[in-house]
């Protein structure tokens, strides 16, 4: 077992409203530079959509992501080591700016220069690559909400593979977002494809960046990257690609898209893997299997075994605590309510998605019936196989029943909540089934309805010195306590929301129990506990510090 | 021998040389994030798809070719039995068949350049100059294999003599003296070409990535050791309280 541990996102589909706010967020942070105007690290995308760039999913064209030779051992889909440095010069599946959009600005200086006129002046589309005059005819979400439907859906790769039945019942259209950063995946094709050697993942904490002093340019990750995720900057000669936010994310702060997200569907946490099994399961042979592979390649941070591998591979104490607390892993794992993205381009994705059964509920609601009995969203479920196969091609390569059943998880816990919050009697047999318990009907609920900030993200912060641990003894405000006056106690406001997620809430466990001490409570005799660290700790210190 | 002809062959070389090697050094240090081939692909990949391989295949070619003729004395082919003749028709024959491929490859190259207007608009002064001069060298260096076929002069007992010896630190300028024109020229441009290679983006010729064959497909890095690519020169310590070890 050689166990690692990987940041992951599980975003929650139902409650995307498809704002844009992340990719602007993160446009704001990252990419708002001249020659990275087609980047967009996040983007949100209508589906059925082409999606950004350009039907980039349709991998028989782009040629990402990996694939099984006949021999059944795993290659790039583009080729080979060879192949790969002889189309070194000439890339023949190189998305073109066209496949992105040309990017432009407005000629805002007419507005001010322009003659006295009989009719307002104009700032005309001004092309950013060749400065003239341009016509736009295409954006990062030029199809949002459908919009031009009738032109472009129809080269959604994923409506081709489910076929013709979609032309003739399309009038029940279906849709919704889908909000997409770099996958960080445990067995990053894009990686694999550049030649220099210049895209790594980082052993802490399996964030894949590009380093940008080794680049050379040679856009061979470009294809590779199946999700096409890697963005070639047209002026520095570089490739880019979404970094996880990590100089946030080593102190504790969720990426910027988490964090400014209007519907607070993302979450955040760590992901222990046994790295040594990561290619026997993206080599699974049945693209079917290649999800349930994959979770079955994650370790179960609370099993003995997997603990004492954690602590033999240095990882530290606070994050092994965090990978118990993840709720990826109970999104994943205990509730198995998450799917990965395209698992069929087997670079096994680590931000995995709810899908939405609000499809299913537009349906039911728009008959006039109960959009909240779980009998009519059962049944509907079972019928409305468009949206749901639709959803599979997205989420397990087509198999349809994971999603079944995850949409059955969701309408029953919509069902049994609103008897709960109605005041009716709870109906046990609607938890039954969908295979759970009453309690775990609540449990999913408050993790996926209620969560808070610090539920939401469990993020540990990186060990840069133990300095840190020293700041928790006695360096900060003494009234800084639960319910105290202090910056931490905002009393009935939601205290978590308001706290610095670098400094932790005061409910933050992350902090070791017993350590912060308030000082005023002290009666000046004696030692109370955590003043100074105990002895054991010290030697900890002295053991793996 | 008259000082123009000391210059241009025996300092002028050494000269052009230094700045090739200190220049890629110091590039590398202080500029790794300009390294980079910058590609155009991106804004036009119609006429780059035969035209940037048959240039690069091409100019690969003529590079062995150099390695051949210039780095191999011709006592060493005599040796193992290939007669002047023979070397000579292989020579100009293979050699005209890159040297066109090259050409013919760049001048696709530099027609997107010129017309189409992106790839125009990313195009630099010093890759115009580049450019200016690296079609020079080509083309006086195709005419120097060409007229191979009626001209009795044999660079191996000349140019690459005199090439060998700037190496040797022992230079034979007055054999350069001697050389036709057209190679005369082809010498002194491709000098000047070696001078501005460093500050083009001809470096990343440096950089081909042959290490690819070999190594692990998916590579992982610490954060801690990857702080920053650069070392840490000295004066710029970061501020750690204890020295860790994760
Ligand atoms: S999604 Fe991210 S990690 Fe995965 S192949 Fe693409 S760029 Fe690499
Ligand atoms: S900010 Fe949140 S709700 Fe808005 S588009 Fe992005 S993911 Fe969806």
């Amino acid at each position: 077992m050689r166990i690692m541990a990987q940041m992951a996102m599980v975003m929650n589909l139902d409650k995307c409203i498809g704002c844009h706010t992340c990719s602007v967020t993160c446009k704001q942070v990252w990419t708002n530079r001249s020659g990275a105007e087609h980047i967009w690290f996040n983007n949100v995308e209508t589906r059925p959509g082409q999606g950004y760039p350009r039907t980039y999913e349709d991998q028989e064209r782009w040629k990402g992501g990996w694939k099984l030779d006949r021999r059944g051992r795993l290659k790039l889909k583009a080729g080979g080591r060879l192949k790969n440095l002889a189309t070194i010069f000439a890339n023949p599946n190189l998305p073109g700016i066209k496949d992105y959009y040309e990017p432009w600005t407005y000629d805002y200086e007419n507005l001010t220069t322009a003659p006295a006129q009989e009719h307002m002046p104009v700032a005309r589309p001004k092309s950013l690559l060749t400065g003239e005059d341009t016509s736009i005819t295409w954006s990062s979400n030029w199809d949002d909400n459908l919009a031009g439907s009738t032109d472009n859906t129809h080269n959604d790769p994923i409506l081709k593979k489910i076929g013709d039945q979609v032309k003739f019942e399309y009038e029940q259209a279906f849709m919704f977002y889908l909000p997409r950063i770099c996958e960080h995946c445990l067995n990053p094709s894009c990686v694999a494809s550049c030649p220099t050697g210049a895209i790594y993942k980082r052993e802490e904490d399996g964030i894949v960046l590009v380093d940008q002093d080794r680049c050379r340019g040679w856009r061979q990750c470009v294809t590779g990257c199946p999700y096409k995720k890697m963005y070639f900057n047209r002026k520095t000669g570089k490739v880019e690609k979404c970094t996880f936010c990590y100089p946030r994310i080593e102190v504790g702060q969720p990426t910027i898209c988490s964090e400014t997200c209007v519907g607070r569907l993302r979450y955040l946490g760590l992901m222990f893997y046994d790295a040594d099994r990561v290619l026997a399961a993206a080599s699974t042979p049945d693209e079917h299997d290649l999800y349930e592979a994959q979770r079955q390649v994650f370790l179960d941070p609370k099993d003995p075994e997997v603990l004492a591998a954690a602590r033999a591979a240095e990882i530290p104490e606070d994050w092994i605590e965090a990978a118990q607390r993840s709720p990826i892993w109970a999104l994943i794992n205990t509730y198995k309510v998450a799917l990965p993205l395209h698992p069929e381009y087997r670079t096994m994705p680590m931000v995995w998605y709810i899908p939405p059964l609000s499809p299913v509920v537009d349906v039911v609601t728009e008959t006039g019936e109960d959009g909240e009995s779980h009998t009519n969203l059962f049944n509907a479920i079972a019928s409305l196989r468009i949206p749901i196969d639709y959803l599979a091609e997205l989420f397990t390569a087509g198999d349809a029943r994971p999603v079944d059943l995850i949409l059955r998880k969701l309408a029953a816990m919509r069902s049994y909540m609103r008897d709960i919050n109605l005041g009716w009697d709870t109906n046990e047999a609607i938890a039954q089934a969908v295979g759970m318990t009453g309690q775990e009907m609540k449990d999913m609920y408050r993790l996926l309805a209620i969560a808070k900030y610090d539920e939401r993200y469990v993020i540990p912060s990186a060990h840069y010195e133990d300095a840190h641990k020293l700041e928790n003894v006695a360096t900060e405000c003494s009234l800084n306590v639960d319910g105290g006056p202090g910056m931490g106690g905002m009393g009935g406001m939601d205290a978590s929301f308001g706290a610095d997620p670098a400094v932790g809430s005061p409910s933050t466990p992350s902090r070791p129990e017993g350590v912060r001490i308030n000082l005023l409570d002290w009666d000046g005799t004696g030692t109370p506990k955590g003043l100074f660290p105990s002895s054991s700790e010290q030697a900890e210190k002295g053991g793996s510090a | 021998m008259s000082v123009w002809n000391t210059f241009i062959w025996l300092i002028y070389p050494y000269i052009c040389l230094t700045i090739f090697v200190l220049g890629h050094i110091g590039r590398y240090r202080y500029d790794k994030f300009g390294w980079t081939s910058r590609s155009s692909q991106m804004y036009e990949s119609r006429i780059l798809r035969w035209a940037n391989p048959m240039f690069h295949f091409g100019i690969l070619a003529v590079f062995m070719g150099h390695v051949m003729g210039l780095g191999i004395p011709q006592t060493w082919t005599d040796a193992v039995g290939i007669s002047e003749t023979t070397y000579h028709i292989m020579a100009v024959s293979v050699g005209a068949i890159a040297g066109f491929c090259t050409i013919a490859g760049l001048i696709g190259l530099l027609y997107r350049r010129r017309f189409t207007k992106a790839v125009l608009g990313a195009t630099t002064k010093m890759d115009k100059v580049m450019y200016a001069m690296l079609g020079l060298v080509v083309v006086l260096g195709l005419i120097n294999t060409v007229s191979g076929v009626a001209t009795t002069y044999n660079y191996r007992e000349g140019v690459s003599i005199w090439f060998r010896s700037i190496f040797y630190f022992n230079p034979q300028p007055e054999l350069m003296v001697v050389a036709p024109l057209s190679f005369q020229l082809h010498g002194i441009f491709a000098i000047l070409l070696f001078a501005l290679w460093p500050f083009t983006r001809l470096v990343h010729v440096f950089t081909a990535p042959i290490g690819y064959i070999f190594r692990p497909y998916v590579l992982y890095r610490s954060r801690d050791d990857h702080e920053g690519s650069r070392a840490r020169r000295r004066g710029w310590d970061k501020v750690d309280t204890i020295p860790r070890r994760r």
